[in-house]
């Protein structure tokens, strides 16, 4: 697919730590409102292409494009988030100290200024969002507890809910299913896929029953590139993914 | 907009603060001016001085709990802005002497005249007017701050990094000061005022009036931080306390959240030092002193970071121990100080009035359960979670409380 027409862009990018590659040319490209699965063996560089794509980490060459005409290596991790990309990270992090309702008012899309903060005052439109996330998240019942309280499922729950609240065109999610009973691991998918309806989402994730569930088209990390790329029943026909990943 | 702002700040728990402030702003004075001396209710005005002294350190504390116990920002080095605000409100009072001084020069002050400097360097003009002065009090600090803050929190600088850098501006100030060329009378300091505006320094109607100016700032103050830890704003702050880089991915610039509060703080600080300064009549470089810093923090863990009415409470309580140990037992009062930081690290590490604060929560949240067991129709707050029926995940956090973070 060409830069133009699509929504991330990755081309030949490269980054190393102490001469320990971490991506090699890794090259992907995300079309608008597709949901795309990423998988692979620890060390693929699953993690530190989020970290590429959120602006954490500069990458050594290659070049990474938002939108087909923003180039991300240039902007740091506020002006991204801005641009409208979302992230979940692999341990949920919430803010402990805040009631769910308040984790959920600050992700939700507004000015983000100290003096529009300073002055606001929350609205309806706002106070009504919060709650059809709460629903969506089921926390509805947990709205004044402290997310420190959360159990490590409501916690991925409560992260994804904030993501959502950010409005973001895509949503890169690291591993939302760690941690989770099958249950859980069930409906997040079910979530997932709501979310995809009108989102772009990544996925990222090891649970191969979860990535299934998904049905979307995945792709396969090794080594800091991609090995393979299709549906999950082509890649898992792959000989080399059988190699590396699935028949370890 | 505004109305809404102001009215956030206000509640039951800052009605009965500001109750306490209003009784001792009107009977301290009172009991001094009013209650003739002989009478058990009359309070000696070097009480009122040193309880003006106190509420002046609160002051200090509550800008300092801003920064650390909202925003994790710990700040070894406040001391050094409410210094400058002293010595900016010192050099009004020295061009306020005129012609009493020692050598009886109306422009110059005694220690110029004594370094045989024949005109005021340019930095003094403007401070014979008060107003120059007050400006003064709040714009040195928060420019040095603003610059300070500007440099440090843009490269990231954070935790134990960012504290040892708060340390060493205050000591290069400290050592700045020292010198005689700088034109703030070096060693000796600004000493020996006569007036403000127009009132005798001595009299003690001035150090009433004085006591009765530190407790109206300090309760104005309180009621800033307060609205401002109770916006969206402050939620923000604890947010970048306890995960910055989560508030960064959420698109907030954290930078510009923490040189807002930090450059507040410094002018808070400012004001508490421009009153301290005519309440005990010197300003000198000792003031700038590290050790001085770090006393503020202990104040404000002593009484609980993150509380605002607890870090005031720290800073009288300390004090107080302070006057009383060095009057009774001068040579336990260190010892003392460190044994307090230490107990109450161990044993209340949310500080005084944390602890009472979330012991009340307990206590109701527990008689609200029992309530709820006895048949009442309402729901406790927050059912009891029972371990690991949400999660097979053995990282499951829930138990961690959600406590100010250590600045890593």
């Amino acid at each position: 697919m060409a830069r133009s027409n699509s929504l991330l862009y990755l081309d030949g990018v490269s980054v190393s730590f102490d001469g320990f590659k971490a991506l090699n040319e890794l090259s992907l490209t995300i079309a608008p409102g597709e949901m795309r699965a990423i998988i692979g063996p620890n060390g693929a560089g699953k993690t530190t292409m989020m970290d590429v794509i959120t602006g954490k980490t500069r990458p050594d060459t290659g070049e990474v494009y938002f939108n087909g005409t923003v180039d991300l290596t240039g902007e740091d991790e506020v002006s991204i988030a801005e641009l409208g990309v979302g992230r979940k990270f692999q341990k949920p992090t919430v803010f402990e100290s805040h009631t769910v309702w308040d984790n959920l008012e600050l992700a939700l899309k507004a000015p983000r200024g100290p003096f529009n903060t300073l002055f606001h005052v929350i609205t309806g439109g706002e106070r009504k969002r919060i709650d059809d996330l709460l629903d969506l998240i089921r926390l509805g019942e947990k709205r004044g507890e402290l997310a420190a309280n959360l159990s490590h499922g409501q916690k991925q729950w409560l992260e994804i809910g904030m993501l959502l609240a950010q409005d973001p065109k895509l949503l890169l999610v690291d591993e939302p299913a760690a941690g989770m009973t099958d249950a859980e691991t069930a409906e997040t998918a079910e979530l997932l896929k709501d979310i995809a309806n009108d989102h772009s989402v990544v996925v990222v994730e090891h649970d191969m029953v979860f990535v299934r569930s998904l049905s979307v088209k995945v792709t396969v990390l090794h080594e800091g590139s991609v090995l393979a790329e299709g549906s999950l029943d082509h890649v898992s026909a792959d000989e080399r993914v059988v190699e590396v990943y699935l028949g370890r | 907009m505004m109305s809404s702002f102001l009215f956030r700040a206000m509640d039951a728990r800052a009605g009965i603060f500001l109750g306490i402030m209003a009784a001792v702003i009107i009977l301290i004075p009172a009991g001094n001016l009013l209650v003739p001396p002989g009478s058990p209710f009359h309070v000696p005005t070097y009480a009122v001085t040193l309880m003006g002294k106190y509420l002046t350190y609160a002051l200090l504390a509550l800008a300092v709990d801003l920064v650390w116990g909202y925003c994790g920002i710990l700040s070894l080095g406040h001391a050094a802005f409410f210094a400058l605000g002293g010595y900016a409100m010192g050099m009004y009072l020295m061009r306020q002497i005129g012609t009493r001084g020692v050598y009886g020069d109306p422009i110059l002050p005694d220690f110029m005249v004594f370094l045989n400097w024949n005109e005021l360097p340019w930095y003094w003009y403007g401070f014979d007017m008060f107003w120059f002065a007050a400006l003064m009090v709040l714009l040195v600090p928060g420019a040095l701050a603003f610059v300070f803050g500007w440099f440090a929190f843009r490269s990231r600088v954070t935790g134990v990094y960012l504290s040892i850098i708060t340390q060493a501006l205050t000591y290069a100030l400290l050592l700045a000061f020292f010198r005689n060329d700088m034109g703030f009378g070096g060693n000796n300091g600004l000493t020996d005022f006569k007036d403000i505006l127009g009132f005798d320094i001595q009299s003690d109607r001035t150090r009433a009036g004085l006591f009765a100016a530190s407790g109206i700032a300090l309760v104005l103050s309180f009621l800033l931080c307060r609205a401002i830890t109770r916006s969206k704003l402050g939620k923000v702050l604890v947010a970048v306390r306890d995960a910055e880089s989560r508030t960064r991915f959420l698109g907030y610039r954290v930078e510009h959240y923490k040189l807002f509060v930090w450059t507040l703080s410094a002018m808070m600080a400012g004001v508490a030092g421009a009153l301290y300064v005519p309440q005990v009549g010197i300003i000198n470089p000792g003031e700038f002193e590290p050790a001085n810093s770090i006393e503020v923090v202990i104040w404000v863990a002593v009484g609980g970071r993150g509380t605002l009415v607890g870090a005031m409470f720290g800073a009288v309580l300390v004090n107080f121990g302070k006057t009383w140990f060095t009057a009774a037992l001068p040579d336990v009062w260190l010892f003392a100080l460190g044994a307090l930081f230490v107990i109450v690290t161990l044993c209340l590490p949310k500080g005084i009035v944390g602890t009472i604060g979330s012991g009340w929560n307990a206590l109701r949240q527990r008689k609200a359960s029992a309530d709820y067991e006895a048949g009442s129709d309402e729901p406790p707050a927050s059912p009891p979670q029972s371990a690991g029926s949400q999660s097979r995940s053995s990282q499951d956090t829930s138990a961690k409380t959600a406590e100010p973070q250590p600045a890593e």
